[in-house]
């Protein structure tokens, strides 16, 4: 145990150390990983003014109430989120994209994800974290990364190794949007679906099931018919992909998704709508669009610049 | 070799090989696939070769769909390149509680139990690719009278280890994962192993793999 660190008094539903991901590995059949909503996590970390790919704890829906033991230390947490820190004098609610002084035993509480699923929270410093393959982002599915691979649990302990002391207060004001529209490339399998079938999903609505996680999004809706076959042969995914098994509900992969799969793909969601795709709720009613590459390619310029323009501004 | 590259999504090359699953298809996409690695281009994120594809995702923050094509229009495989091939033998236990679908398999394929190990045993068989999840080898060619569909109800847990097959393919069960494959036994061999981080695969695409049977006895000795 180092002399900083945090108690873990609750552990939140799916709480991870994550950063950028892992790359070039797909050929051993590891995923990318890493924060699932990519604005957000660079904000956290230039926030309290930490290299771009320092670890964050990343949580999902309810958060982890965290007991903090050590020297002064600040941090922020940005998404959409309730959360309180506690002291042994008061009681305040903490705003997104605002960075906080907590010392020895203050507690942050982090009660939810509003509207939302994922939230942020780094500190002015280096969480003590394990690497795999240059990253810390953790799989629970195959057991790698930080924290041995594993969620966080009730009572365990986070050692912090690092904090950084010259610091200023910090805060931007940013709202998340929410998307209703998902925009998409058709898929390399597009011909397998009946007319009916590719009608049904471009105009009507999909609800996010309560399936869903960080390998993808589950949709229920109408039933996508296939007129080909209900298989492939099995060949490489990429995140956003939208594969649709012999059920005919579609699946979303997302970042800790299966390298390969042998589902027929009917689209596959666009680069610029990924953060605000993986943000949305079990319950949420979406759409998809249809759009070509070079629009999709223009969009993404467009939000990439958005996002530089918000990290410039801290 | 490469007959179509087109995109997948906006930040993916999709290289179609033809529309077979053979040896020669394979090696070619395993030839691309290492010729593409040792380039060590920046803006690729992962190259992804399967049976008769391969998938090149990259950085659409660095460079763009038609910009990668082109690059990887221009990329020349000489005849010559070989793939690196090692034969691995992985022990397998075939006895209860570890073969849960010998009933399923005497029924479906109608042989004896004897005569499908036989069969499973006696050959060499080819790893296609790995993926799906960490370290999972895709093994072919079972014999004809080998092929049988996958389970109706595919299971939630198949324990760790275990070894299936299904149509022409075999596979190992690198971690408990949901699956369909019918079980025909177990392996206590680490066939994936995070801690080697150069070289976390025990079988990689190209590789030879035969199955080396053993008793139970051995399979709780095995170190």
């Amino acid at each position: 145990m180092s002399s900083n660190y945090f108690k873990v008094i609750r552990s939140g539903i799916n709480s991870t150390f994550q950063d950028k991901g892992r790359s070039n590995l797909y050929h051993l059949g590891i995923p990318f990983s890493g924060a699932m909503d990519n604005r957000n996590y660079l904000l956290a970390n230039k926030l309290v003014e930490n290299d771009l790919n320092n670890p964050v704890i990343e949580f999902a829906y309810q958060g982890p109430l965290l007991k903090y033991i050590g020297e002064k230390i600040r941090f922020t947490i940005t998404g959409d989120v309730s959360f309180k820190i506690k002291s042994k004098t008061s009681e305040i609610d903490g705003n997104c994209y605002e960075t906080y002084e907590i010392n020895n035993e203050d507690e942050i509480d982090i009660l939810s994800t509003n509207k939302s699923v994922y939230g942020y929270l780094s500190l002015s410093g280096k969480f003590d974290v394990g690497y795999q393959w240059g990253s810390c982002s953790t799989n629970t599915k195959s057991n790698i990364g930080a924290n041995n691979g594993k969620k966080f649990q009730n009572g365990q302990i986070i050692n912090i190794s690092k904090i950084n002391k010259n610091f200023n207060k910090k805060r931007i004001n940013y709202i998340n949007t929410k998307i209703e529209k998902i925009r998409v490339i058709k898929g390399t399998n597009f011909n397998y679906f009946s007319e009916e079938a590719i009608n049904n999903f471009f105009k009507k609505e999909f609800k996010i099931s309560k399936l869903s996680d960080r390998m993808g999004t589950r949709l229920e809706g109408p039933k996508l018919e296939n007129i080909n076959s209900t298989n492939i042969k099995s060949e490489g995914l990429i995140k956003g992909v939208i594969q649709v098994p012999g059920d005919g509900n579609p699946i979303i992969m997302l970042s800790d998704h299966g390298t390969i799969g042998g589902y027929p793909k009917i689209g596959v969601v666009i680069s610029a709508d990924y953060d605000r795709l993986v943000q949305l709720p079990s319950g949420s009613k979406i759409k998809f669009q249809q759009i070509d590459l070079s629009d999709a390619e223009t969009l993404f310029k467009m939000y990439e610049m958005e996002t530089q323009n918000l990290l410039n501004q801290i | 070799m490469i007959k179509n590259i087109s995109n997948l999504g906006d930040a993916a090359l999709y290289c179609d090989f033809g529309q077979d699953i053979n040896r020669e298809i394979n090696s070619n996409v395993i030839k691309y696939f290492n010729k593409i690695q040792q380039l060590k281009i920046e803006s690729i994120n992962n190259i992804t070769p399967s049976y008769n594809k391969l998938v090149i995702s990259f950085d659409l923050k660095r460079i763009n769909y038609n910009e990668l094509k082109n690059l990887i229009e221009k990329i020349q495989i000489d005849k010559e390149d070989t793939l690196n091939k090692k034969i691995v033998e992985i022990p397998i236990c075939c006895e209860e509680p570890y073969s849960l679908d010998f009933n399923r398999l005497e029924e479906k394929l109608k042989l004896s139990k004897e005569q499908i190990l036989k069969n499973f045993l006696n050959k060499k068989y080819f790893c296609y690719m790995t993926g799906f999840i960490a370290g999972m080898p895709f093994l072919g060619d079972l014999d004809e009278n080998m092929r049988v569909q996958r389970l109706e109800t595919p299971r939630v847990k198949v324990p760790k280890g275990s070894i299936g097959i299904t149509e022409q393919f075999a596979n190992i069960y690198t971690f408990e994962s949901p699956g369909g494959w019918n079980i025909i036994g177990n392996t206590p061999m680490k066939v994936f192993d995070n801690s080697k981080e150069d070289k976390p695969n025990l079988i990689n695409p190209g590789d030879a793999v035969i199955f080396k049977e053993i008793s139970k006895e051995e399979y709780s000795n095995y170190e």
